[in-house]
């Protein structure tokens, strides 16, 4: 039996199917609509001054849905989460520090 | 249990009892946020920076662009749900839900083709500012990416048609499915901060 093979049938006996076909695609949906209200918003010039916020607020829970549910996350052992979000943060932090450094203090010294 | 078996057992988990490659993917994945967070980052910074154009707002096609982030979501639709036929143990569904995610990804690699061609058409190239530098860097290494995906999927589409994927390998359409995911969550950053950020 190889490596995957193993793994795998111990992943079956642990649970592997994490969710119904009709909670995926329940999922897909909601993934979908939230698509549509994303590009329903850039449309609208009253919401303009809050376009940021409220798109990043949108992403972030598209963003969140897939990795929980789609990649199972929510679901399997917190190391992967871990593992995922260490990575994540860094590079989270890298944006936001890059994009202060350059746009926003420069705005600041005058 | 023979030696022989108990030493590929251990092989085949860490000692936190976790399978070995998926520690290892996700572990790749996180590493992966870092490589795209430094793309994202450069077109951020150097965002308004272009003296000359075209500019994003007179080449950026958002209904398009929808329709692409649209196709690349129903793909990670179907990938988990080819990842449930490959674990109930349905050849055909597995089969069905990989062709879908080949279709959907070749579709968005249709898209970003067109795109790309059309904007150099409107005569933005990777040389013609900054804007353009790092954009086509930064959307052409997710399109590799999928790429990537898409090679990935036609292989295991083969073995699932040939019967040679069976819930014994579903561990290697997780991973697979993994990749796929992660390709689609780089999207919905990318989508928002590129195209509807502008």
């Amino acid at each position: 039996m190889s490596n995957f093979e193993v793994a795998a049938e111990a992943q079956v006996h642990e649970g592997g199917s994490h969710a119904s076909v009709g909670f995926y695609w329940t999922i897909a949906g909601v993934l979908a609509v939230i698509t549509a209200v994303e590009v329903a918003i850039f449309y609208i010039d009253a919401l303009a001054p809050a376009l940021a916020p409220i798109l990043l607020t949108l992403s972030a829970v598209k963003f969140a849905l897939v990795v929980m549910f789609f990649m199972h996350l929510k679901f399997d052992s917190k190391i992967f989460t871990g593992v995922f979000v260490a990575g994540l943060s860094i590079g989270a932090f890298v944006v936001v520090a890059l994009i202060m450094l350059y746009h926003f203090l420069p705005r600041l010294e005058g | 249990m023979s030696m022989e078996a108990t030493a590929a057992d251990d092989h085949d988990y860490t000692s936190t009892g976790l399978p070995t490659w998926k520690v290892g993917f996700w572990t790749f994945m996180g590493s992966e946020c870092l490589f795209f967070a430094s793309l994202i980052s450069t077109y951020m910074v150097y965002k308004g920076a272009s003296t000359t154009g075209p500019f994003p707002a007179e080449v950026l096609n958002i209904p398009l662009t929808s329709i692409s982030t649209f196709v690349l979501l129903m793909s990670s639709t179907a990938m988990v749900l080819a990842l449930d036929g490959v674990q109930r143990g349905s050849r055909k569904l597995a089969s069905f839900w990989l062709a879908m995610v080949i279709v959907l990804g070749g579709t968005f690699l249709g898209f970003q083709v067109y795109e790309f061609t059309h904007f150099v058409h409107e005569g933005l190239t990777i040389s013609q500012n900054v804007f353009g530098s790092s954009f086509f860097v930064l959307t052409g290494f997710h399109g590799a990416h999928v790429t990537v995906g898409v090679l990935w999927m036609t292989i295991l589409f083969t073995m699932s048609v040939r019967g040679k994927l069976t819930p014994a390998d579903a561990l290697k359409v997780e991973i697979a499915g993994l990749y796929w995911h992660f390709v689609d969550i780089v999207w919905i950053v990318i989508f928002t901060l590129i195209y509807l950020l502008q």
